[in-house]
């Protein structure tokens, strides 16, 4: 579609069959598909205006019948029988997982960002790559599988000899370590490659060795983006769900011992919120209150992740 | 996916650092050696043992699932009796996952590409709304998929849509998960054209738009392919989203609309894995394989889209 152009007679020296018109004309197509682009952009906050409202109402409507004092302090989970809503049990089990998750994950995955970044040349790079974009395409019901089905009773309980139940948070813990690798791996990378050459240049024009150049001036220089990777990955183990529903058990638990099963955030979700619930009973809306409350716990770690890589992006670039 | 960074010029500084001469003292530059090469063993050693737990993996779920593979498997419904466990099936499930992805499709396709375009080519970046949407969808991105289920519960399920539990929820309920893929993809792919190829139309008379969809749009149609592709890869793993809003239940039918109850591949896999017989774990394997492989494919057809359309400029 050329623009309208209006048959002019030109008394000029060029005899231009038309001349555009330059008067202004509005063309209320091109505002009304702006509007429209606008509104698909909108629709990613009203999914989280959505979120926050579907998490929120049925979570105030728990907080009349339950004080928040004893859902926060209590230390007792048991909302079907005793009707105990003390919600440090789940968190017990989350934090517990997730620490053993990051006991793995961060040394795999930090180590994995350097080897790419520093060491590995592109076709070692070329290599290696797959490996971890398969890791982070493999579904996490899998995983659990594998957890529940191979890494308990064969690799920890007949190899390893450790005495762990069917259930348990070593299994569940490592396993999803293995899962977060390829976040904190992915990301990290990011970070560390954002590290301008000069600096290792320099490094090395001192007579550093590598490993020298690599853990104390590319480490620290790319810091932000290192917290960003780890964060990230927190947020991703605090809200995995299938692993632990699968192989960590439903049973409420506290303390640290990792060969027992535990019952995490994410699993008394999982395995209360079925087609089956009625609607605004008391058990449909504790879901919702320890949604919310995995909700904000991940909105926190997410937000600083973005705000730390934000940082690197704006030192180096 | 941005392109690898320049490599290092490390492989050659760190073997080939001539030793100055007279100065540092032997042993602590040997020492400084030793050091170097056990930490990259220890870096190697890192992904030797990602790779390690991978090929664990699938020997395990071969071991277990690799007899079910043929297509007596794909085709027959599911059994809850124990006795029937030779001819049970993955029909519905199967068929459930491609009706839920075709939903998916449907929804994140315009409403991806729409955001993406949006955020490219018409928002000012300083305006506090546009990086409120930015930032929104970086949080969307990794808000945990449970959160996605609730979400579809309250709104899609019950709540002001009350779809109940069919097919058009649970496509919504995933397309809402992976859309931030979807658009962080697009984006990259419409950033990705050069500002001459605007320019130059722009110059020639075009409208923005005119210059959007002549010109940027399919440009930019490999990168975004991609990341759709990849976000259904996601998406037909997912299991926790599609059980929170009630897809658990037996379904022995493949669905016959937007509005039937379904089952999906991922959820009749964790029916069979969480089962307290053990024969169903084969079951579950065999669905395994299936599932993995179905992803598989897509991978590699991403892959292969990148690898074949990506247009140097």
């Amino acid at each position: 579609m050329a623009p309208s152009t209006e048959a002019v007679s030109s008394p000029g020296a060029f005899s231009a069959p038309g001349e555009v018109s330059l008067s202004y004309r509005p063309r209320r197509g091109e505002q009304v598909i702006r509007v429209l682009l606008a509104g698909a952009a909108g629709l990613s906050v009203l999914t989280t205006v959505g979120i926050v409202v579907s998490l929120l109402l049925p979570a105030l409507t728990f907080f009349k019948d339950v004080s928040i004092f004893d859902y926060l302090f209590g230390g007792t989970w048991d909302p079907r029988i005793s009707k105990e809503f003390g919600v440090w049990p789940l968190i017990n089990g989350t934090l517990l997982i997730t620490g053993i998750a990051l006991a793995v994950a961060i040394p795999l995955g930090l180590g994995t960002a350097l080897f790419l970044s520093e060491y590995a040349r592109p076709r070692v790079r070329r290599a290696v790559k797959p490996v971890i974009e398969l890791l982070a395409g493999i579904p996490t019901i899998v995983f659990g599988y594998f957890a529940l089905t191979f890494f308990t009773p064969n690799l920890l309980k007949d190899f390893a000899g450790v005495d762990v139940g069917t259930f348990n948070a070593l299994a569940a813990g490592i396993v999803m370590g293995f899962m977060v690798v390829p976040t904190i791996a992915s990301v990290a990378e990011d970070g560390l490659s954002a590290v301008p050459q000069s600096l290792r240049e320099g490094a090395y024009g001192l007579g550093a060795s590598k490993l020298q150049v690599s853990l104390r001036v590319v480490l620290p220089a790319a810091l932000s983006g290192v917290v960003a990777a780890i964060v990230l990955g927190i947020s991703r183990a605090i809200g995995e769900t299938m692993i632990v529903l699968v192989a960590a058990g439903l049973r409420p638990n506290t303390g640290v011992d990792p060969t027992k099963g535990y019952e995490t955030m994410t699993t008394y979700i999982g395995a209360t919120a079925r087609g089956d619930i009625p609607t605004g009973s008391l058990v449909y809306k504790t879901v919702f209150a320890v949604g919310i409350t995995l909700f904000v716990i991940t909105l926190i770690m997410n937000l600083l992740s973005i705000r730390f890589v934000r940082r690197f992006r704006q030192v180096y670039e | 996916m941005s392109p690898p960074p320049p490599p290092p010029p490390a492989s050659a500084a760190g073997a080939a650092l001539p030793a100055p001469a007279g100065g540092g003292i032997p042993a602590a530059r040997s020492a400084e050696r030793i050091k170097d090469v056990v930490f990259r063993w220890l870096l190697i050693l890192c992904i030797v043992a990602s790779a390690v737990l991978l090929g664990t993996l699938f020997y395990d779920v071969i071991r277990d699932g690799g007899s079910k593979l043929s297509l007596d498997f794909l085709t027959s419904q599911p059994s809850r009796l124990s006795t029937r466990i030779d001819s049970a099936g993955l029909a519905s499930a199967l068929s459930g996952t491609v009706w839920l992805m075709a939903v998916c499709t449907a929804f994140i396709v315009p409403v991806g590409v729409a955001t993406a375009i949006y955020l490219e080519e018409y928002a000012d970046n300083t305006r506090w709304y546009n990086r409120l949407v930015e930032v929104n969808i970086q949080n969307l991105a990794a808000v945990p998929s449970v959160v996605y289920g609730l979400l579809g519960l309250a709104f899609l399920v019950r709540g002001p849509l009350s779809l109940g539990r069919v097919i058009l929820a649970g496509g919504l309920t995933l397309g809402l998960l992976v859309l931030p893929v979807v658009i962080i993809a697009g984006r990259e792919a419409i950033r990705a054209v050069p500002p001459s190829i605007r320019e130059g139309s722009m110059a020639l008379g075009a409208t923005k738009w005119q210059t959007i969809y002549k010109q940027v749009l399919p440009a930019s149609i490999p990168g975004v392919a991609t990341g759709v592709i990849l976000a259904l890869s996601r998406a037909a793993g997912e299991t926790a989203p599609l059980l929170i809003i009630g897809a658990a239940g037996f379904v022995a039918f493949n669905p016959d609309g937007l509005l039937s109850e379904f089952t999906a591949l991922p959820i009749q896999i964790f029916v069979w894995s969480t089962d307290s017989q053990d024969q169903f774990k084969t079951l579950a394997a065999g669905g395994i394989l299936v599932l993995m492989i179905l992803i598989v494919l897509m991978n590699s057809v991403a892959i292969w889209l990148r690898n074949r359309y990506e247009q140097k400029w």
